[in-house]
């Protein structure tokens, strides 16, 4: 059938399962807006305050559903609005598919009006980009785009269509999902891999040798990385942690990838992580991580990380094998296959002795309990007390996402959305759109910081509008705390225009600007009533927690120290 | 502080447009410097071979072909051994000869470097050379005292000697491939 390029994607986005869209139109994108009005029975379309906005809540939606986001924006301004939110899902495998429009062909490359290259700007935060300059490439492409976006390591994919292609007709012939890895540029890419299309297999000698590393081994550990939570590996990684009978740290991405309350789990490991993760990595003999890059937030020291351990890495990116820490050995593969596989090749463990050594360091961050100022264990306890077990927590970036991470016990993969890699101030709300769209019948809270919510607060009119019940929590301390405590620790108290103490705004009145309820709490008593009034109340709510200026974030090993070296308890 | 030199990579592309942007901004974000950049359709016209030539230590260049072979584009990558590739690049010289004494010695010293003139004029003569950096760096030197007016190399490629080719299966390639695959 000849259909315009427009309806050419909305065909394609229903052959993908498409149902939601997050965006914002323009004039460049003016026609798949029209032919999207005519879909509106089938894909919800999401209008955002912002392209930034909508670039998270796809994401969020991607990595709270498991399933690929879509995110809509117009040329020029529209599209460069989208690049922090690209290399956020860029930077944590998160699989969106953005789509952008561009000007018609004829005015590419003149500084046209709103005319930007976003296929140069997208190219080092995708996992592959697309110009489509003519409709009959449309479908094609989409296919392609979408099975990249999904599939090995996931991520960020960017297709930039032209006007003209939007407008013009081409052949489209239906395809359905199963079919696309066998027609067009989809084949010709599986046909020169040399796996061919036999689903690829973790390689059974490298298997083994783990196996054989494993029974030598008298002081395993484990690291749970962000790849568990991506393949939903979690009762694979579990058995396995089990099987083992190894501690278990977590990196921020890999929450949920075991269940935060295991009794083999450690904590967090790295920076701020916890005593007992970061002591055992000191001390282990055999360290194998699951899908965990070592991050420099994770491998503050790459030199003496692990210093006594065969470090092993799984991994699906062959590219992340040795790139930050060396490695004795590697097994690629996905989380889940290669896990399930390496059960066979384990006996059950009994390491108690090992156990009680690492267990004897608090597997908790430990924090002061004042009196009546309310503090930021307080606000967490609190929350994680009263929210349903499921509640999907979506964070921000600075102290809060620490205090989070280290107090909240997260149960599955995809409960905590955070910006682990890129640490994007101001992901945390359209995070939280993108989950509760998703996932209609979970409780979402969006936990921050006064700095992080400044910068995309902007949102409460999609939650106002859309009457999405999402809660967020503020960690109100008047500053950017993540750098005054660099700046307590490290600058002589020199708070470089990190204070917003007089700098507004007052978030209560904000809320009530969008049309929602907002409340400011001093005390755990006053943050409890009003957050069980807030999860009752059926829309948004924001609570702003005062806490002190000078909280810090518990324990700290400062940038290229040694992860059992603590700036302070 | 691991020893640097002169690393020879070979990569095997989709011939498309953006691939050749996509391989060499990824040599300027990891801050690499390249060398010697040459591109060119192989036997396969869907298929463009890119060889590149970047100044840095083992360790850093290994890790550099694993990014590049990272990218969905990139089918394979060869970190050529010193001892066991052979590089050539082809050098254009146009060298000032208004005199027949001095165009005698400038054609004497093509003939001793088997290169060969392949233009003139009243003043100039064009000289085209084959080979590697040693050769070509000598002939350069020669010629300079006659005034080099323009000069122009096409870049080093190279290949690997023997039966092995980039194009074998081998282990790592599955591995890297797993990351990439679509299915």
């Amino acid at each position: 059938m000849q259909i315009s390029g427009a309806k050419i994607l909305m065909e394609c986005l229903l052959e993908q399962g498409v149902d939601t869209i997050f965006g914002y139109p323009g004039g460049a994108i003016i026609i798949v807006y029209d032919e999207l009005y005519r879909y509106r029975g089938k894909i919800h379309h999401y209008l955002t305050s912002h392209e930034q906005g909508a670039s998270h809540a796809a994401d969020g939606y991607a990595r709270s559903t498991g399933k690929v986001g879509v995110c809509f924006a117009t040329s020029g301004p529209g599209a460069t609005n989208l690049t922090t939110g690209i290399a956020t899902a860029y930077l944590d495998s998160s699989p969106v598919v953005f789509i952008t429009c561009n000007v018609a062909e004829p005015l590419i490359g003149k500084d046209s009006f709103q005319e930007v290259d976003m296929i140069g700007i997208s190219m080092p935060i995708t996992k592959s980009n697309f110009l489509v300059k003519s409709a009959d490439r449309l479908a094609d492409t989409v296919r392609e785009a979408f099975a990249v976006a999904r599939s090995g390591r996931p991520g960020p994919v960017l297709v930039d269509i032209l006007t003209n292609a939007t407008t013009e007709t081409a052949k489209y012939e239906p395809l359905p999902l199963p079919a696309h890895v066998t027609h067009g540029s989809l084949a010709a890419l599986i046909h020169r891999a040399s796996h061919d299309f036999k689903e690829p297999e973790p390689n059974s000698a490298d298997l083994d040798k783990l196996g054989e590393m494993i029974a030598e081994s008298k002081r395993p550990m484990l690291i749970c990385g962000g790849g568990v939570v991506l393949s939903r590996a979690q009762e694979e990684f579990t058995a396995f942690a089990e099987k083992l009978d190894a501690p278990t740290a977590y990196t921020v991405m890999g929450c949920g990838g075991i269940r935060g309350r295991h009794p083999l789990a450690t904590g967090m490991i790295g920076m701020h992580g916890s005593r007992a993760s970061n002591m055992a990595c000191a001390a282990c003999d055999l360290l194998i991580a699951v899908g965990c890059r070592f991050t420099d937030r994770v491998a503050t020291d790459t030199k003496s990380f692990a210093k006594q351990a065969k470090v092993v890495q799984i991994d699906i990116d062959r590219s992340e094998i040795d790139k930050n820490v060396p490695t004795a050995h590697h097994i690629i593969g996905d989380a889940k296959s290669v896990l399930r596989r390496m059960m066979k090749r384990v006996k059950q463990h009994d390491n108690s002795e090992w156990k009680a050594q690492v267990f004897s360091y608090p597997t908790d961050s430990q924090y002061p309990l004042d009196g009546d100022v309310l503090t930021p264990k307080q606000v967490c306890d609190a929350c994680s007390r009263l929210v349903p077990e499921d509640t999907i927590v979506a964070t921000d970036v600075g102290q809060h996402q620490m205090w989070c991470v280290q107090n909240f016990k997260f149960d599955y993969p995809g409960q905590l959305l955070t910006s682990g890699g890129f640490g994007t101030m101001g992901f945390g709300l359209g995070a939280a759109i993108g989950a509760k769209v998703g996932n209609p019948d979970k409780t979402v809270i969006h936990m921050t910081g006064d700095g992080s919510f400044r910068m995309n607060c902007n949102e409460l009119a999609t939650v106002a509008y859309y009457k999405l019940p999402i809660v967020t929590i503020i960690f109100k301390n008047n500053t950017l705390g993540m750098v005054r405590q660099l700046q307590s620790l490290t600058l002589g108290k020199r708070f470089s225009q990190t204070t917003f103490t007089n700098r507004g705004p007052d978030f209560v009145k904000l809320a009530e600007a969008y049309g929602l309820e907002g409340s400011r709490v001093k005390t755990v008593k006053e943050l409890e009533k009003v957050l069980q009034k807030a999860l009752k109340c059926g829309h948004g709510y924001v609570i702003e927690c005062v806490i002190n200026i000078d909280e810090m974030v518990r324990p700290m090993v400062k940038s290229g120290s040694p992860i059992d070296q603590f700036l302070m308890n | 502080m691991e020893q640097v030199k002169i690393h020879t990579l070979a990569v095997l592309v989709e011939n498309a447009s953006g691939v050749l942007s996509q391989v060499t901004r990824l040599f300027s974000r990891k801050g690499y410097n390249i060398e010697s950049l040459a591109v060119g359709t192989t036997d396969d016209p869907s298929t463009s071979r890119i060889t590149i030539e970047v100044l840095t230590d083992d360790q850093r260049a290994q890790l550099l072909c694993n990014q590049l072979r990272k990218l969905l584009p990139v089918y394979s990558v060869k970190l050529l051994e010193e001892d066991n590739e052979i590089r050539r690049e082809l050098v254009l010289i146009k060298v000032s000869a208004a005199g027949s004494e001095q165009r005698n010695q400038v054609i004497q010293i093509a003939n001793i470097f088997r290169a060969s003139i392949i233009d003139v004029s009243q003043t100039t003569l064009t000289i085209a050379v084959i080979g590697a950096e040693r050769k070509t760096e000598a002939i350069q030197n020669l010629l300079a005292e006659f005034g080099i007016l323009e000069m122009v190399r096409t870049g080093m490629v190279a290949l690997e000697r023997g039966q092995h080719t980039i194009n074998e299966d081998t282990k790592e390639k599955n591995e890297f491939d797993y990351g990439k695959n679509v299915l």
